[in-house]
């Protein structure tokens, strides 16, 4: 309000042209941010709007609303299960590829060794190779692991849980690598100067100073453990079934509003990761 | 506090060779500064001190202890850094708490020695703000009363004031003198600044291409630099290049001479005559009991408190002086184009071979 009465002011004392080009100039920015978060937000709307929905084959306008899909992806045992499978996964495969990328990121960052550039390369690699790819590529690889150690590989936990820590690594690695070179590496030296030993510096000095990234990356890689479909898909065994595979068997058989409410739970269950993360954190700071 | 002996220190990266042969004996409770232009290698030796860069060669002692290859958190060296280097997760406090947690000091030894650290730069009452609240004259008084607070044997400065503003720099350095004397403490303080080096320091150690040129008190410096390097960096100088003529007169190579005949039997290998430019005299006539130069004043340069006469001699030999900028006397006639004389005395004169 402050700013439109000073506006009002400046428009009656001073050359009222100017002001207003500028005022139209302003408008178009902010249309276009409108735009832009409408075209974003918009898929998410439709979904939460489409799991009310009446009736069982999706039609528009709706003959009415219903909570009763939420119901039905509730009693949906394939659902139930597949949501708290990815949750194990997820939050395994960050826990541990957050530990292994910023180990990766400081010891690239940090030392020059042979090859170097080569593991870099190699840890960043799942970014660049599309997800169906890479996972017949490590089903195929499962397969011959499995005949020379004769064990299962293919369809268990930890099969999948180790694809998924590859897939993660690189958004550590991309996170951690960018806050390190803002990091002022006196900071560091100040703490060895007053008695730290390595490891102490490290664990004092070092680490809280990247907590944000290390926070953020823990985050993303959380999600993008939670919602991949192309790696998995080889991967998954009886028993062992993601909720984005039990999604896309579900879809198979039926095209009722019951995926929209599943993914709507999805997409409120992630935005409260994101925000509880953002309180501790300012995500935008680090991404 | 302790003593500090440096013996030939060196250090090569590579090829390049970014200090040779440093030696230098600290006294207990002196502080030096290091001073050299950017790259003469004062901030890689202190480092070399600290610990965070080992040595190729030589010795340096702490205390009588040899600590050439100690690990820096062995070294009991309390360090400022240029910018600061606080922990930014961390408050005023607990920063200044940090050294002594790393010695396990116990609880109420900690908080004795931050309360005693704070109040002696005057920041207590910010003990519980973080770095990012607190202007960079504050961020770099918590980093001094942090190096201080674990009382180290030596206390290092890396060009501690170059971050901050010209009126704070003045205020935080006698700060910094004014403890450095009252705790009694052995100092190293590296600067490019010359001011900063001869208003603060006991003694001196200017450095060019990894070389010592000269170590001395502020005044040795300056009265009698040991060579063209260290007379040109610390302040100005009039430089004559020339030689003895077979009559005993000193001649400049483009002719002009300068009286200093009666030095030349104890330095007849001189080349070049330095003289500083406020010890030079511009009047109407020649002054009595000193040599004088004819010259033209070509253009003047006010500066405050003085002004900088460029002039030229009768042979075109360039000449600077310095004059109080108080417009009595004769100085307050001069423009360009005035013809004057410019007298010295032959005890000013500074001989370089």
């Amino acid at each position: 309000m402050a700013s439109t009465v000073f506006d009002d002011k400046a428009t009656a004392t001073r050359t009222p042209a100017p002001r207003r080009r500028i005022s139209a100039s302003t408008l178009a920015a902010r249309a276009l941010v409108v735009v832009v978060y409408l075209f974003i937000l918009s898929p998410l709307a439709f979904v939460v709007w489409l799991s009310f929905f009446k009736d069982v084959v999706i039609t528009f306008p709706p003959s009415g609303y219903t909570a009763a899909w939420y119901v039905n992806a509730w009693r949906n045992a394939a659902f139930a299960d597949g949501f708290i499978f990815s949750v194990k996964i997820a939050l395994c495969a960050a826990v541990i590829g957050v530990s292994l990328g910023v180990a990766a990121a400081l010891g690239i960052a940090r030392y020059r060794f042979m090859g170097g550039s080569l593991v870099n390369m190699l840890l960043l690699s799942p970014l660049v190779v599309p997800g169906i790819v890479a996972g017949v590529a490590v089903y195929l690889f499962y397969l011959r692991a499995e005949n020379v150690l004769n064990m299962d590989i293919v369809g268990t936990f930890s099969g999948l849980l180790l694809a998924h820590v590859c897939l993660t690594i690189p958004w550590t690695m991309r996170l951690v690598s960018a806050a390190m070179s803002g990091l002022d590496t006196t900071i560091e030296e100040a703490a060895r100067n007053l008695g730290a030993t390595g490891f102490q510096t490290f664990w004092r000095v070092t680490l809280p100073m990247l907590r944000p990234a290390i926070v953020a990356s823990a985050l993303f890689s959380f999600i993008i453990s939670f919602e991949n479909l192309e790696l998995t898909l080889p991967l998954v065994g009886p028993g062992h079934t993601t909720l984005p595979i039990a999604i896309m068997q579900y879809l198979e058989f039926n095209l009722d509003p019951t995926i929209a409410a599943v993914s709507a739970v999805q997409i409120v269950l992630l935005g409260i990761v994101m925000l509880v993360t953002d309180r501790f954190v300012k995500l935008s700071q680090v991404i | 506090m302790a003593r500090v002996a440096i013996h030939n220190l060196r250090k090569q990266f590579g090829q390049t060779t970014a200090v040779a042969d440093f030696s230098l004996d600290i006294a207990d409770g002196e502080m030096v500064a290091f001073l050299g232009p950017s790259g003469c290698g004062k901030t890689t030796t202190l480092r070399m001190i600290a610990g965070f860069v080992e040595p190729s060669g030589g010795a340096i002692l702490i205390g009588g202890k040899d600590v050439t290859h100690t690990p820096p958190n062995r070294r009991n060296t309390g360090m400022v850094f240029q910018r600061y280097a606080l922990f930014p997760h961390m408050t005023v406090t607990q920063n200044v708490e940090f050294g002594l947690k790393m010695r396990k000091l116990p609880a109420a030894e900690r908080d004795a020695r931050i309360k005693q650290a704070l109040d002696m730069v005057r920041l207590t009452s910010l003990r519980d703000r973080y770095p990012r609240q607190l202007s960079g004259g504050q961020q770099q008084r918590v980093a001094i009363a942090r190096a201080l607070a674990i009382r180290p044997e030596v206390f290092l400065l890396d060009e501690p004031l170059s971050n901050l503003d010209a009126k704070l720099r003045v205020e935080v350095r006698e700060e910094i003198r004014a403890l450095q004397q009252q705790l009694g403490l052995t100092t190293i303080f590296v600067t490019h600044d010359q001011e900063e080096a001869l208003t603060i320091a006991d003694r001196l150690a200017v450095m060019h291409d990894g070389r010592v040129q000269q170590i001395g008190s502020a005044d040795e410096l300056y009265e009698r630099p040991a060579n063209h390097f260290v007379a040109d960096f610390l302040g100005k100088m009039n430089f004559f290049e020339g030689a003895f003529d077979c009559d005993g007169r000193f001649v400049t190579q483009r002719g002009t001479p300068i009286g200093i005949g009666a030095l030349q039997a104890a330095n007849p290998g001189t080349r070049v005559v330095g003289l500083r430019p406020e010890r030079l005299s511009l009047d109407a006539a020649p002054l009595p009991d000193t040599n004088s130069l004819a010259v033209t004043v070509s253009s003047l340069v006010y500066m405050g408190a003085t002004v900088e006469v460029r002039a030229l001699t009768e042979r075109g030999d360039p000449i600077v002086a310095h004059v109080q900028n108080n417009f009595r006397g004769d100085v307050g006639r001069l423009v360009a184009g005035s013809k004057a004389f410019a007298s010295f005395r032959i005890d000013d004169c500074v001989l370089f071979n």
